[in-house]
């Protein structure tokens, strides 16, 4: 959790807070006490959600509930890896989208993003703006005349289709990424590599591509997540049970058999579709956070 | 033009995502005026109509209640939003170990999906088993387990506890970045100067933070107003259709109803809306060309 500062971090900024606050012991005691209950209160609905998934099925569904199981069970896990078509198909569905997000996206994002940061290209902006556009149109009004066009050209309940729609979701945040890694690479590392009389495609490879490793590991990173998770799209691309991603998998499980929801089922579901964010969040907080910042507001 | 471009070797590097967004932005949103003009259905039709669905939406009393709900919803939780993630923000704003551990577990929800949040916070909201409703009761709020989701009212509350949990880390933490920079510049000025700490936050911080706040804001609201999986698996538009959103009625006639030429004319109202907000948010970011 302390890579989420050091994106941030300025060590003289906590000082100055500190002391201009002119914090007093009883004003740290407070704050501190503020701070974990900010943090309990955070973390509650998924402590409770996973407390839930780990309670014998009954005691799930069970009025009034209790906040802790009595016994333990992995029988909704279970539950949820038979699901209509099984759990391994719908997590491979959800990998299969997210992984061609990523490819996809840096196909396109790191030359762009090594074309705008590194040639005189003639109404560049012009083209930067357009690029740009998926920012501007919600993609939320495209999905209409993209079904259509998929229908008729196959990628209905396709995974490159929906991971093309999620690639539009990303591609803005993703080029201005890959623009900026590129532009703070040191320009005379560039020219070595024209005396050398390498191609400008050689020098992508050689030089380039391994100083931008953390900026390619950002848009993976957040191209994974924003795949993973999305939600629209998958509902209306993907409409036969056995092309769900996970997202829509759980709303199935919810719709339970015979009108009756499996609470214990659901919060299982819930707990296996936020491990991988949460996971990644975790071990690779350094670059979310930096792509967060860079991305979000810059 | 044409031969200049040739001639740029940067320009084959853009290229490909050029086309990519020519074919599956551009081009598609071509079609949707297109198709916003015709009385296209999933079933068939294709009919050029002129303006008729844009009339239609016009007199269509659903889809205003749905807009004007979704802006209900936007008013009511972008405040929230804002005040809640400022006020984490000066909370969390110092290096201190408490501190860095409180701003990454409020951020933790921000990276898993508004499905899955939404189905976490549907079932701790429910009547029978939910435990928001058991705590809402052990601590005295509530006499008895509120239905949550019978009334227009308390749905829309229910919705935005859930997406507050889900996504205040967003703001927050655009906002620590905000004050930690203030901080680092300006610091040492506000300090000789005296004041005490709610005086630098109010004279110093909240000033200069302004155009982040702005943008935050900005994006905020953006995503609001497209908000549409939170309802869909909360609120179904339910009670009696209250509850659509912008998005979920065209969703609802576009891929319920069918209605693909009506649905397109709604969502080239709500991209002319959108576009508002959204070129004010590229204005102001440094992704503008003059920087």
């Amino acid at each position: 959790m302390t890579a989420i500062a050091e994106g941030t971090v300025r060590p003289v900024a906590a000082e100055h807070v500190s002391r201009a606050a002119g914090e007093s012991r009883p004003i740290r005691y407070l704050v501190g006490a503020v701070c974990v209950a900010v943090s309990t209160v955070m973390l509650a609905p998924i402590v409770l959600g996973f407390l839930a998934s780990i309670k014998p099925a009954a005691d799930a569904r069970q009025s009034p509930p209790t906040y802790l199981p009595h016994a333990l069970s992995l029988e909704n896990y279970f539950k949820v890896f038979e699901f209509q078509a099984g759990l391994w198909t719908y997590l491979s569905n959800s990998l299969l989208v997210a992984a061609l997000t990523i490819v996809i996206c840096l196909a396109l994002a790191v030359p762009a993003g090594y074309g705008l940061a590194r040639f005189k290209i003639p109404f560049k902006e012009v083209w930067f703006i357009i690029l740009l556009a998926p920012l501007m149109i919600p993609y939320q009004a495209l999905l209409t005349p993209l079904y259509l066009t998929f229908s008729k050209a196959g990628l209905a309940n396709s995974h490159l289709g929906l991971a093309m729609v999620h690639t539009i979701l990303q591609l803005p945040f993703s080029i201005y990424m890959m623009r900026n890694a590129f532009e703070s690479i040191p320009r005379e590392l560039e020219e070595a590599a024209k005396v050398d009389g390498s191609s400008s495609w050689q020098t992508l490879r050689s030089i380039f591509l391994p100083l931008a490793v953390p900026g390619i590991v950002t848009v993976g990173l957040f191209a994974f997540i924003a795949s993973w998770n999305e939600f629209l799209s998958a509902l209306i691309f993907m409409n036969k049970e056995t092309s769900f991603t996970v997202p829509i998998m759980l709303v199935s499980v919810r719709a339970g058999r015979l009108g009756s929801v499996d609470w214990g089922a659901l919060q299982a579901g819930v707990i296996i579709a936020i491990l991988p964010c949460v996971l990644i969040y975790l071990l690779l907080q350094k670059y979310y956070v930096a792509g967060f910042l860079n991305g979000a507001v810059k | 033009m044409v031969r200049a471009l040739r001639k740029s070797e940067g320009f084959l590097y853009v290229l490909p995502a050029l086309a990519f967004v020519g074919f599956f932005v551009l081009w598609p949103l071509a079609q949707l005026i297109y198709l916003s003009l015709t009385d296209t259905s999933l079933l068939g039709g294709g009919k050029f109509i002129g303006f008729e669905n844009y009339i239609k939406a016009f007199e269509d009393k659903s889809f205003w209640r749905a807009l004007w709900f979704t802006l209900k919803y936007t008013v009511f939780i972008t405040p929230i939003l804002m005040g809640l993630g400022f006020a984490l923000a000066l909370l969390t704003a110092p290096n201190r170990p408490l501190q860095q551990i409180t701003r990454g577990i409020v951020f933790l929800p921000v990276v898993i999906g508004i499905g899955s949040s939404s189905l976490l916070w549907f079932w701790l909201f429910d009547q029978q088993v939910g435990l928001f409703n058991k705590f809402l009761v052990d601590i005295g709020l509530l006499a008895e387990p509120a239905v949550w989701f019978t009334k227009a009212d308390m749905a829309l509350v229910a919705v935005t506890i859930s997406i507050t949990w889900k996504v205040i880390g967003f703001g927050m933490l655009l906002f620590v970045a905000g004050i930690q920079s203030i901080n680092g510049e300006i610091g040492e000025a506000a300090l000789i100067d005296g004041g005490n700490y709610w005086q630098r936050v109010w004279y110093i911080i909240l000033p200069l933070s302004l155009r982040i706040i702005l943008l935050t804001t900005l994006i905020s609201v953006i995503g609001s107003m497209l908000a549409f999986d939170q309802f869909y698996i909360m609120t179904g538009g339910n009670p009696r259709g209250q509850t659509f959103t912008s998005v979920y009625w065209i969703y609802q006639n576009s891929f319920i109803s069918f209605k693909l030429g009506y649905g397109a004319a709604l969502s080239i109202i709500l991209t002319l809306i959108i576009l508002v907000f959204s070129s004010i948010q590229v204005f102001l970011s440094n992704r503008s060309p003059s920087t």
